[in-house]
């Protein structure tokens, strides 16, 4: 996770790019069923933004909203500063690549592509350059006479790209683009999606529930949980300075344990845990009541695993080793410690055989820097 | 192991029998140059004397072209109707009076034909007394009684089939810029084609073989090739029925046949493509 992370140090500061979407107050509901909830949000232009969370949390509803196929209860969506109520999904500057692909079965590759054009009543001569063009970018051009079922999975979603790019939208909604291919070419396609959103400075909106995916290619990320959009950063600040404890639960891998605040200085805090079995010290302060309950989350690669037990009062537990779940570049151990708690450990392999390898049933300690847990509030 | 082979011969047989032996007679007794339909006269057949007869006979002709045309008119309006009522059920959502809709269109389907007829009888004279349209019973309200029963078949199967297929793709249409009356066009109604294709035969079949809808609208002048036959019938069998009844039952497995194989070659091919195109990728 570490170098998808520096992958995305070509993010453009967040605050500088112009505001191209609006969402202004949105709440939308079916029946008594509240699916996106009072949702605020600016996105910049050319922007890879990711609506993240898990089914049912309101972020298909919320695209399909930009895209126009659902209208707002309340509140109200500008794109490129004009209001879009009343506005019909034909006539807005944005395209959707639909989950299913939803390519048109009974025409050809060129012929999906060249729909959108036609539309335009642009010249044939054109379309046939434009619709070539875009075929070459996405490295469909010698498909262009198959049907989609002729199509393996990764070359539908590329014809599915390229016929929502053809358009030259200025914003592209992608609810699940990757959603159906298998892992390797998966990885590959969010790449090159990249690639093509850098030439082309679009602006992008995904829908995903997977994580990774989010964390691969966005600029920028908005979690969602029961139709509220929870926390909105960049992928390390989700990441590494997570708002709450959903939100760190959600991603990623999380140790969490809950706690008392005992001392709550400005450059610092200590917090007892009767579920760690021990104090937690913290180097920077944070904003709480004295004596609250507080939750502390330790990422499970910030966490040291070794035999000797760390100097110093403080973040430090003894376990026993119950798992090792040995994945290649990590391994992911299972260490009960001492109150009775399972917690969650990993280490980068990074010699290829190590004699002293640590070994199941072994008696270790945990330790970590005082930089590395995330005090939770709510 | 043996035994159960003799049985399932003898089952499919019987059943076989069972369904295809009145049909197998009535054309074999076509061939018969006898007056009396169920005596054989061996001495002078095979004969096609009826078949010829047929062909002669003003009547049978000029009722079998009327029913063809109001076969054909029928179906192509249930098949306009059908089409919309099965839109408005698959794609319209929940909206007031759906279920109302819904089993209003679908009734004629459980409904007496005697009542269907009836009251479209009662109907049509009241409307001609009360704004003369339409003028007298004939071919029109046939036409007419035909779609109102014949429509029913069609929503159900273009509903179905819309039902069966990815509404995003009419989304991705509109998202692409197409107002919805291309998005229908261009889409959706290539997509439903064969559902509509089919409820066109089917109405079309329904319209040509119905006798009792047919007998109460009919007017002098009006009757359809079933009105016909069944009122030679009445008078005595004659074996020229029995010539025609052979005619129709040719054409109509020829081309039941034919769109079978037809559709099984389209199968075939599109899977031999698919296997194609994943093995290329592989």
């Amino acid at each position: 996770m570490n170098e998808v992370q520096a992958a995305n140090g070509r993010a453009p500061a967040p605050g500088l790019a112009r505001e191209y979407v609006r969402v202004d107050r949105v709440t939308k509901k079916f029946g008594d069923f509240v699916a996106v909830d009072d949702v605020t949000l600016t996105i910049g232009q050319g922007e890879i933004f990711c609506l993240l969370g898990g089914s049912g949390c309101g972020k298909t509803t919320l695209l399909r909203m930009l895209a126009g196929f659902e209208t707002p209860s309340a509140g109200a969506i500008f794109i490129d500063g004009q209001d879009m109520a009343g506005i019909p999904p034909y006539e807005r500057p944005a395209n959707m690549m639909f989950q299913s692909y939803a390519l048109f079965p009974h025409m050809t590759v060129a012929g999906n592509v060249a729909f959108g054009l036609e539309q335009e009543r642009l010249a044939k001569a054109e379309i046939t350059r434009r619709v070539g063009e875009i075929l070459d970018l996405v490295k469909m051009a010698p498909y262009t006479k198959r049907k989609p079922h002729q199509l393996s999975g990764g070359q539908r979603q590329r014809v599915a790209l390229a016929r929502a790019l053809v358009k030259r939208p200025k914003l592209l909604l992608l609810d699940e683009p990757l959603g159906a291919l298998d892992k390797k070419l998966r990885e590959q396609t969010q790449f090159e999606l990249l690639g093509i959103q850098e030439r082309l400075g679009v602006t992008f909106v995904v829908v995903t529930h997977d994580q990774e995916e989010a964390m691969t290619l966005a600029t920028r990320i908005g979690v969602m949980d029961r139709g509220k959009i929870v926390q909105v950063g960049t992928p390390t600040e989700i990441y590494e300075y997570p708002a709450s404890r959903f939100v760190a639960d959600f991603i990623g891998s999380v140790n969490m344990f809950e706690g008392r605040l005992v001392e709550d200085e400005p450059d610092h805090v200590r917090i007892e845990s009767g579920e760690l079995g021990g104090t937690v010290y913290v180097d920077h302060g944070i904003s709480a009541a004295p004596e609250a309950t507080v939750w502390t989350a330790i990422r499970p690669e910030k966490i040291n695993i070794g035999r000797e037990r760390p100097e110093g009062p403080d973040n430090a537990v003894r376990g026993v080793v119950k798992e090792i779940a040995y994945m290649g570049d990590i391994s992911v151990f299972l260490v009960r410690i001492d109150s009775g708690r399972m917690v969650r450990v990993s280490r980068p392999n990074i010699v290829r055989q190590a004699d002293d390898r640590i070994s199941w049933d072994e008696t270790v300690y945990l330790s970590w820097h005082a930089s590395s847990p995330i005090v939770l509030t709510q | 192991m043996k035994r159960r082979r003799i049985f399932q011969a003898v089952a499919l047989t019987v059943g076989f029998a069972f369904l295809y032996a009145p049909i197998l007679s009535m054309m074999f007794f076509s061939f018969n140059n006898s007056r009396l339909v169920t005596v054989w006269d061996a001495a002078n057949s095979p004969t096609l004397k009826w078949y010829v007869a047929l062909f002669r006979n003003e009547q049978i002709l000029d009722a079998a072209w009327l029913s063809v045309e109001i076969g054909a008119m029928t179906a192509t309006g249930a098949v306009f109707f059908g089409t919309l009522a099965g839109m408005v059920l698959a794609r319209f959502g929940p909206f007031r009076g759906r279920t109302l809709l819904s089993g209003m269109t679908t009734a004629p389907l459980v409904m007496p034909e005697v009542i269907t007829g009836l009251s479209l009888l009662l109907l049509f004279v009241a409307m001609e007394q009360a704004i003369g349209w339409p003028a007298g019973r004939g071919a029109l309200t046939i036409t007419i009684a035909h779609i109102t029963f014949t429509m029913a078949y069609v929503t159900v199967i273009v509903q179905s089939r819309l039902a069966g297929f990815d509404d995003s793709l009419e989304e991705a249409a509109m998202d692409l810029g197409a107002r919805p009356a291309r998005v229908f066009f261009r889409i959706t109604l290539p997509l439903i084609m064969p559902a509509i294709v089919s409820g066109w035969l089917l109405a079309f079949t329904l319209s040509w073989d119905d006798v009792v809808i047919s007998q109460f609208v009919a007017g002098p002048g009006s009757s359809t090739l079933p009105m016909v036959i069944f009122s030679k019938v009445r008078l005595g069998v004659s074996p020229d029925v029995n010539a025609l009844a052979t005619l129709l039952v040719i054409v109509v497995a020829s081309i039941v046949i034919a769109g079978t194989l037809w559709m099984r070659r389209q199968e075939r091919l599109r899977d031999r493509e698919t296997r194609l195109a994943l093995a290329e990728n592989k």
